[in-house]
């Protein structure tokens, strides 16, 4: 084999394995890429306040159906909406609140994560203010009221005239006795 | 629709049966009777695109087989030397393409309708466990309603040990039960692991994911029992987590509904009551072959290292506040759930006092619906 | 296959080259592309067995209702390393064996582009086999989550589940530096007056799988690395506990997994597009199309992949999208097939076992492609999804498809590399068992799912019962049929009647201008392509 010949098989060994760990980190850049897809489209946007809604009349024409959904992962804790449903103007502020509390006898650390029925609500579910926004750490036995305001896109869609808000809540393991480890998620 | 579908199927139905060649009767070749016009939906599209493939296929075939009978060397056939032909394959480039066309425009009209969970009357969240379903009624008639269902086929039946019953697997303690004719949104989600809330006469599957809900609707024609099963491999017992749908009509369901809620009112009264043990052993042993028999086994020994047998062990045995705990609790980063949300303080009392005095087990203690309510705070 | 390299009279070259060492030492040492093309083909037989095997507990285990022989875990186990050993331990490395075999010879050069590169390529295979097998072994047994590794499942799994992913890794960088070799042979060491589009089908179906497990290998590494540090390193990508999202994970998967499909398919395609011209004594028919139409395919199946996840609950959009996608597939496939039949059209056919199977393969690869299609229309899927049908559809492109080529390869090149002709009865045998008891195996199963039989469950209802006993007994006739195959095989290297340099009638392409057996050296001067040859 000549030393030319050499040469090139090298260079298309290079550009291939340049080829191979790109796409490694292709695999990766999926997690931020995913994210973004997610939060542009709506589907997911979980940690974020949204904006304040500017110059949005509230569309008195009709009237969305606000269901609220709490879901347990593991935590001892009681987590109820305040409220099963609303029914409200898109456009107009709501403010709703959910109620937790801690059944143990020593303190625990949980994040909710919010998600939408259907997913395409998603886009047009603002919340201006959320537990969901940061860590809640309930002290032995202590209850809460939590709040959440919202407002409804008027840009919803005109066939979409229920919405389930739900929650989960999950522990975060160990987070009361150390410096918590920081979420990957923006705004966390 | 009516007669023309009817054809249309029956077409498709012999196209299979002479593709198989195996046209007994008894045999099941076909989706399941439909229940809900999606799945008469799904029936119809997958009856057009078997016809429109079963063409092609022959058509296609028909071509090889006559050249690999014809074209044979032994019958001392020339090769000709063509091996290219523009048009034709510019022929066979399109016109499959437009008939793959065909075919999307209907299913995307399907797809569009199945999706959109919008009007609904009742709105029912399925919740995934490893491995049962538990159901709450979130909105419209029977809001507040939640129970757990858990298969019922016994586990003599799966050994082998006794005789398989008719609905074998496809058996559960506690109906979803839900008015006729009316838009079910279902809410699906999980708490451990993705399961897939299924039941094929009604075309519905929706994956359930911990930590997100996910929609889909149904909307059934006809009153009767609906059987599905869990479609996403969740574990172990992931064959053994039945979906089963009762449709009534909107009399009884108004009945039904007025029966959970007496049974709901009645367990939350439980706080006050004592039993007595004999009591408490029997309807624990109910609670735990339903509940806690997969990982424990019903002779207490587990199976471990995964899951650690009760007969004997640390915390059946030792104090009763440690014991109630982790059953209401469960254990952080283990299997062991937490059925505080699950199991009525009557069932857990039950269920304790069950463990405490099983097999080998003889605290003699016995534990009260009370002591449960005051765990609970 | 060892006889094959005996010092015999086809060692053409008496140079340096006899000095290598001998016995165990030359197989681990060797970086002969014709000694490493053998050690994958016996490798990959052997994970073949293992996996079939599998197969035998799973299908011995629904032979009808009720736990009989094996605890629900321990079921699961079995499905999962089937499906891992199935398609990462037997089909890919046995394709693997044939580019290295015979690529080098189809297109007149004298090895693999980076020889040693070659030899740790395959020798980084046998310990990730016995990392996958030995896991059943560890407490916990093997992961149970099927071959797809879904989180959370694989989180709450034991050691098995990281042992397979190691496996996967070692894997994976397996198929990268295989496929960079047989990428860089393809392009630089083509003989003078090969051009890429006289290149031979089979080089050309390698040089887009080559391609296409380059681009997406490395992303299979890095989700199964994602839950490996979910596991244990305490990152939460697909844990919603910590902002990730579990369906991430099949969003990556499925990015390598759909392509991984044609990875399989591509050189079955390419094996299939050699036999049946050769039996036809016709060219191929539209080698441009079928260029082309290997390509599309390719570049298709990057942008199809969550048509696995109809149900996971996407936006309608997404579902849409990915429907017409997937859809489109079946364009440049259909003209596959239309291709091979037009080459066979007016041909003058003889029906030796290589060319059974091909046509094996067309037929029932075809029945795989329709049933593709159906599972496409998104609103079927939504019934079909994670049934039988979905197991039936992907063994007929699998099994019937990839296997069924992979038969044809053996037969038609054993000639070539064992210097003697196979028994040609005993291989008709093999054909007509297997694609028979394939049938009655997999065929029922498409029934099952219709009538909604979920897959990877140990037990069932009762209305399954009839079709699974029926599938039981195809799978067990279906697994005796390869053990024909070895003793045909075995045969054939024993000896058997002397093969001419140039077997088959209608064969074309260098390969059959060395003699047979080949010589362990071949083509170490580049041999001169006139204008009349052509492609193959």
């Amino acid at each position: 084999m000549s030393a030319n010949r050499n040469a090139d098989n090298r260079r298309v060994l290079v550009r291939l394995l340049a080829v191979a760990a790109l796409m490694f980190g292709f695999g990766y850049a999926m997690v931020p890429l995913y994210q973004k897809f997610c939060e542009v489209t709506g589907i997911n946007n979980l940690l974020n306040p949204d904006d304040a809604l500017r110059n949005t009349q509230v569309d008195t024409s009709r009237k969305v159906t606000v269901e609220f959904d709490a879901n347990l992962h593991g935590l001892p804790w009681s987590f109820k909406p305040g409220q099963t449903s609303v029914s409200v103007h898109p456009g107009e502020l709501v403010h709703v609140v959910y109620r937790v509390s801690n059944t143990r006898n020593h303190p625990v650390t949980g994040q909710a994560i919010p998600s939408y029925g259907p997913q395409l609500a998603a886009a047009h579910f603002k919340k201006m203010e959320c537990f969901c926004f940061a860590r809640q750490t309930l002290g032995p036995g202590e209850s809460r009221e939590m709040p959440v305001v919202f407002v409804i896109d008027p840009a919803l869609p005109k066939d979409v005239n229920t919405i389930t808000l739900s929650y989960t809540f999950f522990e975060v393991a160990g987070a009361a006795a150390e410096p918590a480890p920081q979420l990957r998620r923006p705004g966390a | 629709m009516g007669m023309h579908n009817k054809t249309k199927s029956r077409l498709a139905g012999l196209a299979l049966m002479a593709w198989s060649g195996m046209a007994l009767a008894a045999w099941e070749l076909n989706f399941q009777a439909p229940a809900t016009k999606a799945a008469q939906t799904v029936i119809d599209l997958h009856d057009l695109m078997m016809i429109i493939i079963v063409i092609i296929f022959i058509g296609v075939f028909a071509v090889m087989f006559y050249s690999v009978f014809a074209h044979r060397k032994s019958k001392g056939h020339q090769a000709a030397q063509f091996h290219d032909n523009t048009l034709v394959e510019i022929a066979w480039t399109v016109i499959p393409l437009l008939i793959l066309i065909g075919m999307a425009w209907p299913a995307t009209k399907a797809v569009l309708n199945m999706r959109d969970t919008s009007q609904a009357d009742i709105t029912i969240k399925a919740t995934g466990y490893q491995w049962k379903w538990g159901y709450d009624y979130l909105k419209g008639e029977g809001e507040g309603i939640r129970f757990m269902s858990l298969m019922a086929t016994p586990p003599e039946q799966i050994r082998g040990a006794a005789a398989k019953g008719g609905n074998y697997l496809l058996e559960v303690d506690r109906h979803l039960v839900v008015p006729v004719g009316k838009k079910i949104r279902v809410l699906t989600t999980a708490t451990d692991v993705i399961h897939s809330w299924w039941v094929p006469a009604l075309a519905v599957k929706q994956d359930a994911i911990p930590g997100y809900v996910r929609d889909t609707w149904f909307r059934a024609e006809k009153e009767g029992i609906y059987r599905g099963q869990c479609a996403e491999l969740c574990g172990k017992d992931h064959a053994f987590m039945p979906i089963v749908v009762e449709v009534v009509s909107a009399e009884k369901y108004t009945q039904w509904v007025g029966a959970q809620k007496q049974q709901m009112a009645a367990a939350a009264d439980e706080g006050a009551k004592t039993f007595s043990r004999d009591e408490l052993m029997s309807r624990g042993e109910k609670v735990y072959a339903a509940n806690c028999v997969a990982c424990h086994q019903a002779n207490g020994k587990g199976l471990p290292p995964t899951f650690p047998g009760l007969d004997g062990s640390k915390i059946a045995t030792g104090p009763k506040a440690a014991h109630i705990d982790i059953v209401l609790h469960g254990k952080a980063n283990t299997a062991m759930a937490a059925y505080g949300g699950q199991l009525s303080d009557g069932d857990i009392a039950a269920v304790v006092t069950y463990e405490r005095n099983a097999w080998g087990n003889k605290t003699g203690d016995v534990v009260q619906p009370a002591e449960i309510k005051a765990a609970r705070k | 296959m060892e006889a094959t390299h005996a010092h015999g009279a086809g060692h053409a070259h008496g140079d340096g080259h006899s000095h290598h060492p001998k016995g165990i030492m030359r197989w681990i040492t060797t970086t002969n592309h014709k000694d490493i093309g053998t050690m994958y083909l016996w490798f990959s037989f052997a994970m073949f067995m293992v996996g079939g095997v599998m197969a035998l507990i799973i299908r011995a285990e629904l032979f009808q209702p009720g736990l009989q022989y094996v605890q629900p875990e321990f079921f699961n186990q079995m499905i999962t390393l089937h499906g891992l050993i199935m398609v990462f331990g037997a089909i890919m490395p046995a394709f693997v064996g044939f580019a290295n075999w015979m690529l080098p010879m189809m297109i007149g050069a004298p090895d693999m582009a980076f020889a040693r590169m070659n030899n740790w390529s395959f020798w980084l295979l046998p310990p990730a086999g016995i990392l996958l097998t030995a896991s059943m072994f560890v407490p916990g047994g093997a992961a149970g989550t099927g071959w797809t590794l879904y989180p959370p499942l694989s989180i709450q799994m034991g050691i098995g589940m990281d042992m397979a992913i190691f496996a996967v890794h070692i894997l994976g960088m397996s198929s990268i530096m295989g496929s960079i070799n047989i990428v860089t042979t393809i392009l630089n060491l083509r003989a003078p007056g090969m051009t890429l589009m006289r290149m031979p089908m089979f080089c050309w179906t390698w040089l887009i799988t080559g391609f296409l497990l380059i681009a997406v290998m490395p992303v299979l590494a890095g989700a199964v690395t994602m839950i490996l540090t979910d596991r244990h390193f305490g990152t939460s990508f697909f844990s919603a506990a910590g902002g990730g999202d579990p369906v991430l994970f099949q969003h990556i998967f499925w990015f390598f997994g759909h392509p991984e499909v044609y990875i399989i398919a591509l050189p079955a395609f390419g094996v299939v597009s050699h036999v049946i011209p050769a039996f036809a004594r016709k060219p191929i028919f539209g080698y441009t199309s079928m260029v082309y139409a290997i390509a599309s395919i390719a570049l298709i199946s990057f942008i199809v992949w969550a048509h696995h996840m109809y149900v996971v609950g996407m936006p309608v959009a997404g579902q849409l999208y990915f429907m017409y996608a997937t859809i489109l597939i079946a364009v440049p496939t259909g003209v596959k097939v239309f291709n091979w039949v037009a080459t066979m059209w007016r041909g003058s056919m003889t029906f030796e076992t290589p060319m059974l199977f091909a046509l094996g393969f067309l037929f029932l690869f075809t029945i795989g492609g329709f049933t593709g299609l159906v599972l496409s229309n998104t609103a079927i899927d939504v019934q079909l999804q994670d049934t039988y049908y979905v197991v039936a559809h992907f063994h007929y492109v699998m099994v019937a498809g990839a296997l069924f080529s992979a038969f044809a390869a053996v037969y038609y090149w054993l000639p070539k590399w064992t210097g003697h002709m196979y028994d040609e009865t005993l291989g008709k045998w093999h054909f007509w068992l297997s694609i028979v008891s394939f049938n009655i195996a997999f065929f029922p199963q498409h029934f099952l799912g219709l009538a909604g039989m979920p897959r990877r469950i140990p037990d069932y209802a009762l209305q399954f019962a009839d079709f699974n006993q029926v599938s039981t007994i195809g799978a067990f006739g279906f697994g005796l049929s390869q053990l024909l195959f070895l003793y045909v095989v075995l045969k054939a290297i024993r000896g058997g009647e002397k093969a001419a340099a140039k077997p088959w009638e209608g064969a074309t392409g260098l390969e059959w201008t060395v003699p047979s057996p080949a010589p362990y050296h071949t083509f170490e001067e580049p041999p001169v392509l006139t204008e009349a040859k052509g492609h193959a």
